[in-house]
């Protein structure tokens, strides 16, 4: 009888040595003659245990991080194959405090399953969903959704069901379900870490919005820096057999062009094109994918769909606060001792996740400022760390939660820099088809810089600049930079002017 | 399957495949490290597309070259989540670090390695994270030493 022995296949994982820790236990295990079976697991998501190194046993799996190869040999000595102590063993995986607190739906198996087994993932309930939705009408489908009060992950938070809904009513002789995977935002990895970790959760999620609507093809759309992402669904289709029944996914890579994670320049460059932004109306959900209604959600909205339909809408319901239903997968990023992937439901306070899951910055200087929902969001300071994570809350002190990523930043911040960064970064990545995003960007770097060497009397011009590009702007590309630019000069004005020391 | 061996086998294996292009380009860059201009007008002829259309479509996306890269490309993240935790020093050594080296250095917004930076990805699979300038020096000389 084998050992079997989890070491992470996520890309943080490798960044952070798990193949040569992996070799280095096949290495030992030989050496020593013991017979183990490697399992490549997704990570758990401490990412600052990674490499972290599971090992079953009777009483369930036993972690042991973060390892380095040099470690392998003392692990075994210590016994590890059994569960033996170690300095660096971490007791069972799923009491460490940090996971225990966590409630996962959408990244429930991430971490456990082994990502390439179709058998391991309906060992763990996957597919429960798809079977329940073969069961259903597509309508009472749609209504599942609409009632969990599931809304959007991609940062949006428009009703699911709404969306589908319009589809479903729209007829046509082809459909299209469209996934966005193009995970852009800095200080976001919860769609790669399932994509690597959970790969068929999102396949069965997508194959029921095409029972629901009555789509036969889907397409998931994912960036190109995320090549294991990539690999990882590849895999996971080419094993998924009649598991999907007649649904069709392709797996479509990006560019390197952020605006493409905007549904209607992603909807251009799956068909071949640039990644320019379309004017709306029409909807996708009307006139989408090559004309045709589509769906288009955030890979963690399809994700969610299974245990709506798994364990009914109400039980999703009833978790979260306000109108933000459910759970979101948060990810602590930046400057932050314990980062990495929470899932819990709407409702505690960002300074909870800083400190109580995040333990503060990984410096161990004071947080200054807190970046919440990706290079378009709002940079917060100390005083509102109470706020809670609710759409609506954030919404009320002119942020937003985005697609759950949190960048944390200690005191040597210079808010004018990254107000400067965020009109940069709208600069280089605007797709150039509207005039307050192309010219307004470029103006907004001028107009900082003139800020920043001391010329204060332009903060009235960059005022003005960010309302053109606000109400002016096609997509969010433009009309959301605005957000860290003077969410930063709002509450940091002591950066700007050159006044800062 | 096996996989197409010169541009225009890969181009006719997408041949009935909706908005193909993309994955054309993928796979033209993949097998020869970057587009060629002379698989401009092939493409074009094959997808019914003027050879401005094919020549916007690359050239609108950052990741696709239109000559070849100079040995290995190493990219360096320059998002908020790598600033954070030094990100932008890490990016400034590795300008000093990399002049006149035959290493290509790009920047990239974001590998997804958020919790652990500041990263840093080699010719696209290799990924570092919490990459300090000492820990930049020591995997070019490695690259060096192994071109």
């Amino acid at each position: 009888m084998s050992a079997t022995i989890y070491v992470p296949g996520d890309a943080a994982a490798l960044a952070l040595g798990a193949d040569a820790v992996a070799a280095a236990i096949v290495k030992e295990a030989a050496r020593r003659g013991i017979a183990i079976k490697l399992v490549r697991n997704g990570s758990r998501g401490m990412v600052w245990l990674e490499p972290l190194v599971e090992v079953a046993t009777p009483q369930g799996r036993i972690a042991y991080g973060p390892i380095a190869p040099a470690d392998v040999p003392g692990l075994f000595a210590a016994g590890f194959v059994a569960g033996g102590s170690h300095a660096r063993c971490l007791g069972p995986t799923e009491q460490i405090p940090w996971l225990a607190r966590q409630q996962r739906l959408a990244c429930r198996r991430i971490g456990i399953v082994d990502p390439r087994s179709l058998a391991d993932y309906v060992a763990l309930g996957g597919g429960e969903g798809l079977r329940r939705a073969r069961t259903m009408a597509p309508a009472e489908i749609v209504r599942a959704v609409t009632d969990s009060g599931l809304r959007g992950r991609g940062g949006a938070a428009f009703p699911a069901g709404i969306k589908w809904q319009t589809v479903l009513a729209t007829p046509a002789a082809q459909k299209y379900i469209v996934c966005n995977a193009d995970e852009g935002d800095s200080g976001t990895f919860s769609d790669r870490m399932l994509m690597e970790g959970d790969p068929f959760q999102l396949l069965e999620g997508m194959a029921i919005a095409g029972l629901a609507v009555g789509a036969s093809q889907g397409y998931i759309y994912v960036r190109s820096e995320y090549p294991h992402a990539v690999a990882a669904l590849n895999a996971a289709l080419a094993v998924a057999g009649d598991y999907l029944g007649d649904f069709r996914i392709e797996v479509r890579m990006g560019a390197g062009s952020y605006v493409c994670g905007e549904e209607t320049a992603m909807l251009e460059s799956i068909e071949g094109k640039r990644g320019i932004v379309r004017a709306k109306p029409p909807l996708p959900a009307i006139a989408g994918l090559f004309g045709q209604p589509t769906v288009i959600n955030n890979l963690i909205t399809f994700a969610s769909v299974p245990d709506i339909l798994a364990q009914g809408a109400a039980a999703y319901r009833d978790l979260g606060t306000g109108r933000s239903r459910g759970t979101l997968p948060f990810q602590l990023a930046g400057n932050i001792k314990y980062g990495g992937l929470v899932e819990v439901p709407f409702g505690l306070s960002l300074r909870e996740l800083l400190y109580d899951f995040g333990g503060g910055s990984r410096s161990g200087r004071p947080l200054r400022a807190v970046q919440v929902g990706g290079p378009l969001g709002a940079y917060l300071p100390e005083s509102q760390f109470d706020t809670v994570l609710d759409y609506e809350a954030f919404a009320a002190i002119g942020a937003g939660l985005g697609h759950g990523g949190i960048v944390a930043f200690d005191d040597s911040v210079d808010l004018a820099k990254q107000a400067r960064y965020a009109m940069k970064f709208c600069a280089i990545e605007s797709c150039g088809k509207c005039t307050p995003c192309r010219i307004g960007s470029t103006r907004g770097v001028e107009v900082i810089d003139r800020i920043r060497a001391g010329d204060t009397e332009q903060m009235e011009l960059l005022q003005d600049l960010c309302d053109t590009m606000v109400h002016g702007s096609l997509c969010a590309m433009g009309s959301m930079t605005p957000i860290p630019v003077m969410s930063a000069l709002r509450h940091f004005p002591e950066d700007f002017g050159g006044m800062r020391k | 399957m096996e996989k197409p061996t010169t541009i225009a086998s890969i181009i006719a294996a997408h041949r009935d495949q909706p908005g193909a292009l993309l994955p054309v380009l993928h796979e033209i860059q993949h097998l020869v490290g970057y587009i060629p201009p002379d698989s401009v007008p092939l493409i074009a002829k094959e997808f019914n597309l003027s050879r401005a259309e094919v020549h916007g479509t690359i050239s609108y996306y950052a990741h696709f070259r239109q000559t070849p890269p100079a040995g290995h490309v190493v990219r360096v993240c320059c998002a908020e989540a790598c600033q954070a935790v030094g990100g932008e020093a890490l990016a400034e050594h590795a300008r000093t670090r990399l002049a006149g080296s035959d290493v290509t250095l790009e920047p990239v917004y974001c590998l997804g390695l958020c919790a652990c930076g500041p990263s840093v990805q080699v010719d696209e699979t290799t990924l570092h994270a919490q990459v300090t300038p000492e820990k930049f020096d020591a995997l070019i000389a490695a690259l060096e030493a192994a071109p």
